[in-house]
């Protein structure tokens, strides 16, 4: 019996290290990415503002978000709704804008990368832009995805969206200024939801639209908790931030 | 068991041991987080945010 008790007492100890084990990719999971991907992910957005930052005349926009003492808002000769700069897709994972939500706060800013994978885009940058759709201002929909919840978790609140709240996309040439026009909850596989025209798959394009996806309900991959929206205006850089993101959201 | 077996094995007196076995546990613990946890994670089918067919 020797023998026998001296291998149940290793499988104890084993089950116990498994059991540490878990516990240990459960912290990191849910606490850890957050402070990893918040640390590369404000860096990322300095850079992208060291490089777009010059053109932004006065508006003060940082990683720390809109310094509401010095900003100027662009004047309405400067908002459009012809047809807007588009930029071509970037390589894969290369940062090309930043999104900015009021709804969440006018310190929200995070940043957009090419591409909807998980080790290269969406746990490190923050926001993925589904390949092949719409480029921000761009003819048919703009689609991005987010996590709800760790990494940055950049669309964790994306519940509070409301009809009319604007999402508003920074790139070097210009500002985009969304405004959201509903949700939707769907299954996983609902890829209609980022078709050019949102939910009517093979509609030719006949608009600029927004799109966003993430995971729903919080920690969970059953759904995907959709927004959609469309391009009210946009400006070149230069001319201050649009007044929506320093006007008080409702 | 291999608790004991480790134990008998490190240098030193009962402080040491200790503190020997919470150094590694910290060590351990960083290559977990920084490495394999996020080397891991994209096989794992917890969580996904995109809209894909399939």
């Amino acid at each position: 019996m020797r023998v026998f008790d001296r291998i149940l007492g290793i499988v104890g100890e084993l089950l116990i290290a498994a059991g540490v084990l878990l516990g240990l990719f459960v912290v990191w999971q849910l606490f850890y990415t957050d402070v990893q991907a918040g640390r590369v992910q404000d860096a990322i957005i300095e850079d992208f503002e060291d490089q777009v930052g010059a053109v932004t005349a006065g508006g003060s926009v940082s990683e720390d978000g809109v310094d509401l003492e010095t900003v100027e808002t662009i004047p309405a000769e400067y908002q459009f709704t012809d047809d807007p700069p588009v930029l071509d897709e970037p390589a894969h994972a290369e940062v090309f804008g930043l999104m900015y939500v009021p709804r969440w706060g006018e310190d929200y800013v995070k940043p957009i990368a090419q591409g909807t994978d998980k080790p290269t885009v969406l746990n490190v940058i923050g926001i993925g832009h589904y390949e092949g759709t719409a480029m921000p201002g761009g003819w048919g929909n703009f689609s991005v995805a987010a996590h709800r919840t760790t990494y940055g978790k950049p669309f964790t609140d994306i519940q509070t969206i409301e009809d009319g709240d604007s999402v508003i996309i920074e790139t070097a040439d210009a500002w985009y200024v969304y405004e959201v026009t509903g949700h939707e909850i769907v299954l996983p596989t609902a890829v209609e939801v980022i078709a050019p025209v949102p939910d009517q798959p093979g509609m030719e394009a006949d608009g600029r639209y927004l799109t966003m996806t993430t995971c729903n309900p919080r920690y969970s991959a059953a759904q995907r908790w959709v927004v959609h929206g469309y391009l009210k205006y946009w400006a070149p850089t230069g001319h201050g931030i649009p007044s929506e993101m320093v006007e008080e959201v409702s | 068991m291999i608790s004991t077996w480790i134990w008998s094995r490190l240098p030193g007196n009962a402080w040491i041991k200790a503190l020997i076995v919470a150094i590694a546990f910290v060590a351990l613990v960083a290559v977990l987080f920084e490495v394999v946890f996020p080397w891991l994670e994209p096989y794992l089918p917890i969580q996904d945010q995109t809209v894909e067919g399939g």
